[in-house]
Parts: structure tokens; C-alpha cells; sequence
């Protein structure tokens, strides 16, 4: 006989590797890691959007008043419309700075008088708020960027709370899947757990050794999910980043958490599957 | 070592019973032969007794504990110190000869190294220290029947049962297979063998236990 020293079969002495769905497990959780990870992504992104456009839409409608009004007294018209919250006068000063960057320095110019609307709210009394104002000032011209952007802030948060939803789903269907797999894996190898079970092997180790295998697997395509979607990440954060300022930030540490949190829903999962079935066991 | 008081077990709620109202005790440091035509609940009282199924009905002492009213996390423990030669071998076909022999002792948390040179003499013992690297679907029927063998004893049982461990055997490997229960009995296990072959029990007196149609009408 040629003496050959007798390996260790390694990691898996109990021969389970074999038993699972070695491929396609971490090739489905990849793309359920790079699902996450674009969720992750978008539920970032509308939040920063969200944020940068509260913060214009307080001054919600700029009128412009003819010429031939005084300021003040057509404030406080204005200011006693239904849904106006509150009617400011903007002094010379801070008109020219809003002006500057399509005039250059207009100081010198004779500029019109404005007034800015803050509204009670931004629903549908909103849009009849024109024609309240033309009726009350003739004349005057309405400027609704701000309600626009509002709504757009309002649409944020709810793509923002969409993209948390998703994430969630991402999470459940994971799990699920790796339960199917989990099963797919106990029927398999159904007649090696009923020997290492007559041998005497308790639930626990013949659970861990499953758990085990099938978390380094879920790990595994998540490590690739992610990997794949860190430079998709960073090419929509490069088209995103002018619309939104350089107060995009990429969630990159919630990127590098997708991994582990991957291997810690499979072992969970895989675990307590194992376990139930054994349970039904003497 | 082992007691039986008035078994019955049921595969299934109204099944016919495959043993019914069994009696019987087995020594500390027994040897016996149980036989019985085929269908009889011979191995079906194996696995009673090695806690792959719990009874029906009546009360069950193996190694002095109540196995009918043990608790689940009470079970592993005894079962590893039963060693069993399955009639249908049941070795894992991904794992190598030497593999399948070292089985019992990883579950039971050996070293490493002590393990695989136990698992080698064990292999040695019954005549296939060359086939260690093997996979049992390469082994032929009678070899893959001493693989089972060697895989039963390795740990040392204090309870050996075999059901049917000449089944694949000629006459003269069944006689080293026997004579390898005895050694191990010689070791001071209690060994229960199933088997149908007569001249095999006639040549090797020791206890007998005949069950027929789930009865045990023998028992001496
Ligand atoms: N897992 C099972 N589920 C249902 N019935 C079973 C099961 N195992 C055995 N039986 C039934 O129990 C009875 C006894 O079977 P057992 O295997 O104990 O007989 P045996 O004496 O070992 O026979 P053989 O000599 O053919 O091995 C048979 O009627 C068989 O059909
Ligand atoms: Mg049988």
C-alpha cells in the first residue's frame, strides 16, 4: 500500500458541503444584495433630496406687484388671503442678492416691489391661491417655483419611505429563500442527518454544521451582490451629485453591513429549519 | 443492560404492530442471537433498541435509563455509546472509507489525530487497511458490510447490535465477522446479532431470542 498520511477533510468533516445548493445560493443572494444595495441607495439619495428642498420651500410663492402698488399695504391684502400663512415684504437689498446671479450687481436698477407668500399648506387651496392674488392685486405676477418644489420634497420622502419598503421585502424574500434552500439542502442529505442522528449527533451541532455552511454561502453572494453594485453606486452618485449639491453622501458603511447581515439571516434561518425537522425525530 | 417490559410498537396509529407485547432482558456483557423469519420485527427491535424509534407502548430500559419517558435531549448521549451495524449498511456514499469509520468519533469530539489512527486500526481489523481512501459505492457488497462493521466498533460500544452482518458474506467471512462480534464481546460489550443464517448460530451457541410476527417465542 502506498502510505499516504490520511487528510482531514477539512472544514466539513460530516460531508454536508455536497449537500447544498452550492451555485445558485450565493448567486440568488447576490441579486438580492444588489437589490438591497440600490434601495439602499435610492432611500439615500430621496432623503437628501428631500432635505435640500424643505429648506426652499418655506418661501413658498414670490409675487411680483405693478409698479404703481406700494408694498406695504398690498402685504397686508395679501397676508389676509385664505391659506397665506404669512405675507413678507422683501427689502432692496435682498432682492439685488437674489438677483445677482442672472443680473451681475444690479444695485443700480430701479427693481419692482416683492412680496413672499408663506402658505398654511400645500394642497389644493394652494392652486386657486393665483387667482386670489391677480383678483386682489391687479397686475401682479405670481411666481409658484416654491409650492413646485414642495411637492417634489413631498414626493421625496415618500420615494424615501418606498425604498425602506423595498428594502424590507429584499430582507423577507432573502430569508425565504434561504429556507427553500435550507429545505432543499435537508432533503438531500435527509438520509446522512438521520445517520449522523442514530450516531448520536445532537440537533444543535447537526443544525450548527448546516447553519454554518449555508451563512458562508449567503455571505458569500452578498460580498458579490455588493461588489457589483458599489460602482453602479458610484456612477448614479456621479449623475446625481449636480442635481442635489455635494451633500450626496453614498451609504457605503450600510453597503459594507450587507454581508454580514446576509450570513446572519441565513444562519438564523437555516438553523432554525434544521432544527425543526429534527425535532420531529425521536 | 437492556429491558423490555411489555412492548409494543406501531409504525403508524392502527398499523398492525411490528412488536407486540414484548418481554425480554438482556445482560450486561450478553451475547445473543435473535432470529426469526423475515418480517418477524427483528429490526424492528434493533432500533428500539439503539433509540431510533421509542415504543408504542410498555416500558424500555437501555444502559438503565427510561428510555419511554426520557426526555429528547437525553438520547444523543446513549446513543453514542451504541455502536450498529445497519442491515442496509447506510454509510455515507460522499465520504471515504476511512471517512465513514471515523464518523462516531467526531461526534463524540475526538482529536484529530487519535481518531484517524483509531479509524485505520479499525479498518486494519477487518481486513481493508488498503481501501482506506475508497468510496463505498467502489467496495463490493461484503466489504461495504465490514465498513459498517468497523464504523459499529470503533468507539467502543457498551451496546453492539448488528442486523444482519453476514447477509453479503461467504462462509468463511462470516466466520472472521463473527469472530470479530465475539472479540468485541470479549471486550466487554453486550452484542445482539439478527441474522438468518442457522448453521452460522449453531456453530457459535449463545443466547437466543426468536421473534415471529412480532412475538418473541424464544428467549434463552
Ligand atoms: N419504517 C417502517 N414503517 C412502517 N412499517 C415498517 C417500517 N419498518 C418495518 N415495518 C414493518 O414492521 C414489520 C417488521 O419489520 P422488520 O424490518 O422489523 O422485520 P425483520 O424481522 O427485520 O425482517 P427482515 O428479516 O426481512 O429484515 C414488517 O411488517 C414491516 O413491514
Ligand atoms: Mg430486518
Amino acid at each position: 500500500m502506498a502510505e499516504r498520511t490520511p487528510r482531514t477533510r477539512g472544514r466539513d468533516p460530516l460531508g454536508l458541503k455536497r449537500a447544498m445548493a452550492d451555485r445558485l445560493l450565493p448567486g440568488l443572494v447576490a441579486a438580492m444584495a444588489l437589490l438591497a444595495a440600490l434601495a439602499l441607495a435610492g432611500a439615500n439619495a430621496a432623503a437628501t433630496m428631500a432635505s435640500r428642498w424643505e429648506g426652499g420651500a418655506a418661501a413658498a410663492m414670490m409675487v411680483q406687484l405693478p409698479r404703481s402698488i406700494a408694498v406695504a399695504p398690498a402685504a397686508s391684502r395679501l397676508a389676509a388671503l385664505p391659506g397665506v400663512a404669512e405675507a413678507i415684504p422683501l427689502d432692496h437689498d435682498r432682492l439685488a442678492a437674489l438677483l445677482r446671479p442672472w443680473l451681475g450687481d444690479a444695485s443700480g436698477l430701479p427693481l419692482p416691489g416683492m412680496i413672499e407668500l408663506r402658505l398654511t399648506s400645500l394642497g389644493p387651496a394652494s392652486l386657486a391661491l393665483p387667482a386670489a392674488i391677480e383678483a386682489t392685486i391687479p397686475g401682479a405676477q405670481v411666481e409658484a417655483h416654491g409650492v413646485w418644489v414642495a411637492r417634489l420634497s413631498a414626493l421625496a420622502r415618500s420615494l424615501q419611505a418606498l425604498a425602506w419598503l423595498v428594502l424590507a421585502l429584499v430582507a423577507g424574500v432573502a430569508a425565504a429563500m434561504v429556507a427553500v434552500a435550507t429545505r432543499a439542502g435537508i432533503a438531500a442529505r435527509r438520509a446522512t442527518i438521520l445517520i449522523l442522528h442514530d450516531m448520536g449527533a445532537t440537533d444543535g451541532t447537526i443544525a450548527r454544521r448546516f447553519a454554518g455552511r449555508i451563512a458562508w454561502l449567503a455571505g458569500l453572494g452578498a460580498v458579490l451582490g455588493a461588489a457589483a453594485a458599489a460602482p453602479l453606486l458610484w456612477l448614479l452618485g456621479g449623475l446625481a451629485a449636480p442635481l442635489l449639491g455635494d451633500t450626496l453622501t453614498m451609504p457605503w458603511a450600510a453597503l459594507a453591513a450587507l454581508p454580514p447581515a446576509a450570513a446572519a439571516i441565513a444562519w438564523a434561518t437555516a438553523h432554525a429549519a434544521v432544527r425543526l425537522w429534527l425535532r420531529s425525530l425521536p | 443492560m437492556v429491558r423490555l417490559d411489555n412492548i409494543t410498537l406501531r409504525y403508524r396509529p392502527n398499523a398492525t404492530p411490528a412488536l407486540n407485547g414484548v418481554d425480554c432482558h438482556l445482560a450486561a456483557g450478553s451475547f445473543s442471537w435473535l432470529m426469526g423469519p423475515s418480517g418477524a420485527g427483528k429490526s424492528s427491535f434493533l432500533k428500539l433498541l439503539h433509540l431510533a424509534v421509542r415504543p408504542s407502548a410498555g416500558q424500555l430500559h437501555v444502559m438503565g435509563r427510561a428510555i419511554h419517558t426520557a426526555r429528547r435531549q437525553e438520547l444523543p448521549g446513549l446513543r453514542r455509546r451504541i455502536g450498529v451495524v445497519f442491515q442496509d449498511f447506510r454509510l455515507l456514499p460522499h465520504l471515504d472509507v476511512l471517512e465513514n469509520v471515523a464518523l462516531p468519533l467526531r461526534i463524540a469530539g475526538r482529536g484529530e489525530r487519535q481518531l484517524l489512527a483509531d479509524a485505520t486500526e479499525m479498518l486494519r481489523w477487518v481486513g481493508l487497511g488498503e481501501r482506506l481512501k475508497a468510496r463505498p459505492e467502489e467496495l463490493s457488497g461484503g466489504e461495504q458490510q465490514r465498513v459498517a462493521l468497523a464504523r459499529a466498533v470503533v468507539a467502543r460500544p457498551a451496546l453492539l447490535l448488528a442486523d444482519e452482518p453476514t447477509s453479503n458474506l461467504d462462509e468463511a467471512q462470516s466466520r472472521r465477522v463473527v469472530a470479530l462480534l465475539q472479540q468485541m464481546h470479549r471486550l466487554g460489550s453486550t452484542v445482539v446479532v439478527a441474522t438468518h443464517n442457522q448453521w452460522l448460530a449453531e456453530e457459535n451457541p449463545a443466547a437466543m431470542l426468536r421473534l415471529e410476527a412480532g412475538r418473541l417465542v424464544e428467549h434463552g
